[in-house]
């Protein structure tokens, strides 16, 4: 199968002459620190990571590839939580890293355009002068680039209001797989024909690499209100969370944090939450200044009335930036917690989050293992945080086993095993359960369209028979 | 066993845990100067950390790959600030380097060299030999006219000596000699130095106060290896903007290096050695009942003696002292943002931009102090600039043996200044500053650097 070909030595030397001597890495200490992304169960260190600057060497490099029969993993900031750039079973890396250039900004038609390295935030802060922003914030908005959250889908915590990467992206500049470079939507969102550039977000790399994506910008809202409410157990949070949603609000952002979160984030930044408190909410709405006091206050009470012991407004915008700086960086504060953990991803109808909740408890117990909870709750997106130590070969698979019973359980529950961080390598196995077979082979002849000899990142996404973290494909490793 | 202080498995430099904190979540890529210039991953902090860890299981040969990398971190530390999770970066680059030291063998020439930059910048009589030719320069006026506008000021006048018209037959033979051996490094070394230097600082030995009171509470001043014989004004001005603010200073005898340049070399032996003669110095000169504080004039000296208690924990002896006297050290800006300051008067007015030295911001946590003083200084208008505490690349000695990535992260500091629209900037270190003065000259800027006690000590010269 044309997905285990590793890159020949000749095709090292063609690649270097495309992008240069220092844009191909050979050595195996520079190659070693690409054998994971945010996902570290399991390893793979490539054969060979080239670093293109420019569409062109973008389109040169994947047409190389694409003659001598070599598939490719594309990778962005390596910050994704599912393997989805995991080097196996292709072994060329082709990272855009280097591609890094916002090429324009577009104040009158709020827009802009940015290649695929550019991080997330660079693109608000290009565009703040103007009162602009772009919405789709994950948590590692610092970190992670906009290639990796087409790839992803990404969302965050504003997606309640607004939407995820896919609702904000007008166009797309995508290599396919032989190096042909196509351009997707036509820059103003008028949904003329199929939208293309809406299969190719959430597409994990399967449709080959895109290399600009052209954004939409919105005015930053008038006025912000940000408040902090604290409740003594995560059932009553959820059940405010539900009230406050039937109450026919829309909050820009509704987050919970469990105990154990709290803790964390609390020993990370000191925003003074209370470490005793059973949950926290973070909600935020925006809008209008007049009509956002009464909002507030119409929260605030829903909160208390669903046994809130306090309700706390952000005074001002630095309090306000301590809250969500707390809230995003909650997953790297919980290091603190333990050894290693891993993240969860998955969804249920909002409803049904109390029983989700006890649905991971039960988990926790049975296998023996603390679990933290953080999640977008207003949309339903749970972030089940598995603390275990790796050293542990045995502790490790417990929390391996662990992830999996939360996404069956969410199934169960009418949900969906990934919300924001993408099937990746993790949850092959979890989206043959989501999807029937017919599902995936038409899933397939989508991608086929695109990449017909399945060369942009092969083995991820789809379940391949028989294959799971147990059995693994050639060179691929757990780090157990 | 102190508490934290985990154990490092044998053969290694670190304990395990320190590696476990590290989720891999990659949120520190952003603030990583080096990975921002080079899009490498083995050039950023998760990819260090990666790599350290490697080389300690032993999954990864100690080669020149490897050590590349690592000697490549500038030592910021900008990954601490950015790490959720609380990863002790600095602990572990700062166990890695010894260790590779141990294991290592480099190519001959670049071990002289590293050798001789740390040896030359931490011995003080070396330091002043080496500048006596520039002093002579300025003092007979002339380096200046030996170099067109723009152009480096060191090396400029080094290699330009020989052509020289005023200067004596000797020194032209000796510059002539000197000239072609003036490698890239040195000249980038030289390059750094002030457009002219200021007299070297005697150290103040009995402190003083403005107004000869014997009360008022007195302070140990460390200057550094360095900053007296480059920047003889600032550690005047130190004393001087104390004084003002009723605090009496003075350098302890015996108070030399901290041991810092050393430590960032891998040189731990030898940074022991130093920073042993200092902690000394300092506990003899601590009388029984009142300990004074003890305040840095560079930031790197500050974080790094802030640190002492890491560095002497296996020297039983001293271990305790070495942690009290820890505890004592404040950067002058942090002791003089702690209480009211005596009002500056005012300045031209001027916008200005700050820049944050990592060992301030990053290794001290100290943001809010220098800006407050700034703020305080009536005519100075603080403005906002990109990256204001991303590393500009001097990192103690970086620029010296890094000359190249030097280089690209002080034209980025440039750029944002440029946009930033200041007419001066401030920065609370002299390292930086001479780094963002000599950034600015070769891009042709004329927009000045000071330290933010120049400022200070300008401002009350005009109370
Ligand atoms: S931010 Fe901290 S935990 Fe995350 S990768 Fe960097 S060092 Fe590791
Ligand atoms: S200390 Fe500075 S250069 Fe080194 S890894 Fe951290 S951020 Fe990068």
């Amino acid at each position: 199968m044309s997905t285990t070909i590793a890159p020949p030595p000749a095709l090292a030397r063609e690649l270097a002459a495309i992008v240069g001597a220092d844009g191909v890495i050979t050595d195996l200490a520079a190659r070693t620190v690409y054998e994971c992304d945010g996902f570290t169960l399991e390893r793979a260190v490539p054969d060979l990571v080239v670093l293109p600057r420019s569409t062109e060497e973008v389109a040169r490099v994947l047409r190389a590839a694409w003659r001598t029969g070599v598939p490719f993993v594309p990778r962005g900031a390596g910050t994704g939580l599912a393997g989805g750039c995991l080097a196996a079973p292709a072994r060329l890396v082709v990272g855009t890293s280097r591609m890094r250039t916002i090429r324009a900004v577009d104040v009158p038609n709020r827009r802009v355009i940015a290649e695929a390295g550019v991080v997330n935030a660079e693109v608000s802060r290009a565009v703040r002068a103007a009162g602009l922003h772009y919405v789709p914030d994950p948590s590692s908005q610092s970190a992670c680039t906009i290639g990796g959250n087409v790839a992803e889908n990404s969302g965050g915590p504003h997606t309640l209001k607004y939407g995820v990467t896919a609702n904000h992206v007008l166009a797309l500049e995508l290599v396919l797989p032989d190096g042909d470079v196509v351009p997707l939507g036509d820059g103003v969102g008028d949904g003329l024909g199929y939208d293309l550039a809406g299969v190719v977000c959430g597409a994990e790399g399967t449709t080959g690499i895109v290399t600009a994506a052209t954004l939409r910008v919105v005015p930053l809202p008038e006025a912000v209100v940000t408040l902090l409410a604290v409740f003594a157990t995560v059932a009553e949070a959820t059940t405010a969370v539900s009230a406050i949603i039937a109450a026919g609000i829309v909050p820009a952002a509704l987050e919970m944090m469990d105990r154990t979160i709290v803790a964390a984030v609390e020993a990370a930044f000191r925003v003074g939450f209370p470490t005793d408190a059973g949950a926290v909410l973070i909600i935020e709405i925006d809008g209008d200044a007049a009509g956002l006091a009464m909002t507030a206050a119409l929260i605030a009470d829903l909160c208390r009335r669903h046994g809130a012991s306090g309700v706390r407004r952000a005074a001002d915008e630095a309090e306000r930036a301590a809250l969500w700086k707390s809230r995003k960086r909650a997953f790297g504060a919980v290091g603190r917690l333990s050894p290693s953990y891993c993240t969860q991803d998955g969804v249920v109808p909002r409803t049904r989050l109390p029983e989700i909740l006890v649905r991971i408890e039960e988990a926790g117990l049975r296998h023996g293992l603390r679990i933290g909870n953080v999640f977008h709750a207003g949309d339903g997106n749970i972030h089940p945080i598995v603390l275990y130590d790796e050293r542990d070969p045995e502790e490790a698979a417990r929390a391996l086993a662990a992830g999996r019973d939360i996404l069956r359980a969410c199934l169960e529950l009418g949900g969906s095993v990934t919300g924001e961080h993408g099937i990746g390598v993790e949850k092959m196995v979890e989206l043959g359960l989501a999807f029937t077979a017919d599902d995936l082979a038409l899933m397939r002849r989508v991608r086929g369209v695109f990449d017909p000899e399945e060369r942009a990142n092969p083995g991820k996404i789809f379940p391949t028979p028989g294959a799971c973290v147990e059995q693994r494909a050639p060179r691929r490793q757990a780090a157990l | 066993m102190p508490p934290g202080h985990c154990a490092t498995p044998p053969g290694g430099f670190a304990p395990v845990e320190r590696f476990l904190a590290c989720v891999h979540c990659g949120l520190c890529h952003s603030a990583c100067p080096t990975y921002l210039a080079l899009g490498t991953e083995a050039d950023s902090p998760r990819g260090r950390i990666h790599l350290m860890r490697a080389l300690q299981e032993g999954r990864l040969a100690l080669d020149a790959d490897a050590v590349r990398h690592l000697d490549l971190c500038l030592g910021c530390r900008g990954c601490e600030t950015a790490c959720p999770s609380g990863v002790a970066y600095g602990q572990l680059i700062e166990a890695a380097r010894p260790w590779i030291e141990e294991r290592y063998r480099r190519p001959w020439r670049e071990r002289a060299r590293r050798r001789v930059v740390v040896r030359v910048l931490t011995t003080r009589w070396l330091l002043r030999a080496l500048l006596a030719p520039l002093r002579l320069l300025d003092r007979l006026g002339v380096r200046g006219q030996l170099r067109p506008e723009g152009a480096g000021t060191g090396a400029g006048a080094y290699s330009r000596l020989g052509r020289g018209a005023r200067v004596g037959g000797a020194f032209r033979a000796i510059a002539r000699t000197l000239a072609p051996h003036a490698s890239a490094r040195l000249a980038a070394m030289l390059d750094l130095l002030p457009a002219s230097l200021a007299p070297r600082a005697v150290l103040p030995r009995e402190p003083a106060s403005v107004d000869g009171d014997a009360a008022a509470p007195h302070l140990h001043l460390v200057p550094g290896c360095v900053m007296p014989e480059l920047c003889g004004d600032t550690v005047r001005n130190t004393a001087r903007v104390l004084a003002v603010n009723g605090w009496r200073s003075s350098v302890p005898r015996g108070v030399g290096c901290c041991g810092a340049l050393a430590l960032h070399a891998g040189d731990r032996a030898a940074a022991l050695a130093a920073a042993r003669c200092t902690l000394d110095a300092l506990v003899a000169a601590t009388p029984a009942e009142n300990a004074p504080a003890i305040v840095a004039t560079a930031a790197g000296c500050g974080a790094m003696m802030k640190s002492w208690g890491e560095l002497f924990a296996d020297d039983l002896a001293r271990a305790a002292a070495a942690r009290t006297v820890a505890a004592r050290v404040r950067d002058a800006t942090e002791l003089l943002a702690q209480a009211p300051l005596s009002p500056p008067a005012a300045l031209s007015p001027r916008r200005v931009a700050y820049h944050d030295p990592c060992h301030l911001a990053h290794a001290q946590g100290i943001r809010e102090a220098p800006r407050a003083l700034l703020a305080a200084v009536p005519g100075l208008e603080l403005v906002g600039m990109e990256d204001e505490d991303l590393c500009c690349g001097s990192a103690g000695h970086y620029n010296v043996l890094q000359p190249v990535m030097a280089r690209t992260l002080v034209e980025r500091k440039v750029a944002a200044i440029r946009a930033s629209g200041a007419e001066l900037v401030v920065t609370a270190n002299a390292g930086c500053a001479l780094q963002l003065e000599a950034g600015l000259r070769a891009a042709g800027l004329t927009i000045p650097v000071r330290h933010l006690v120049d400022v200070l000590a300008e401002a009350y010269a005009g109370s």
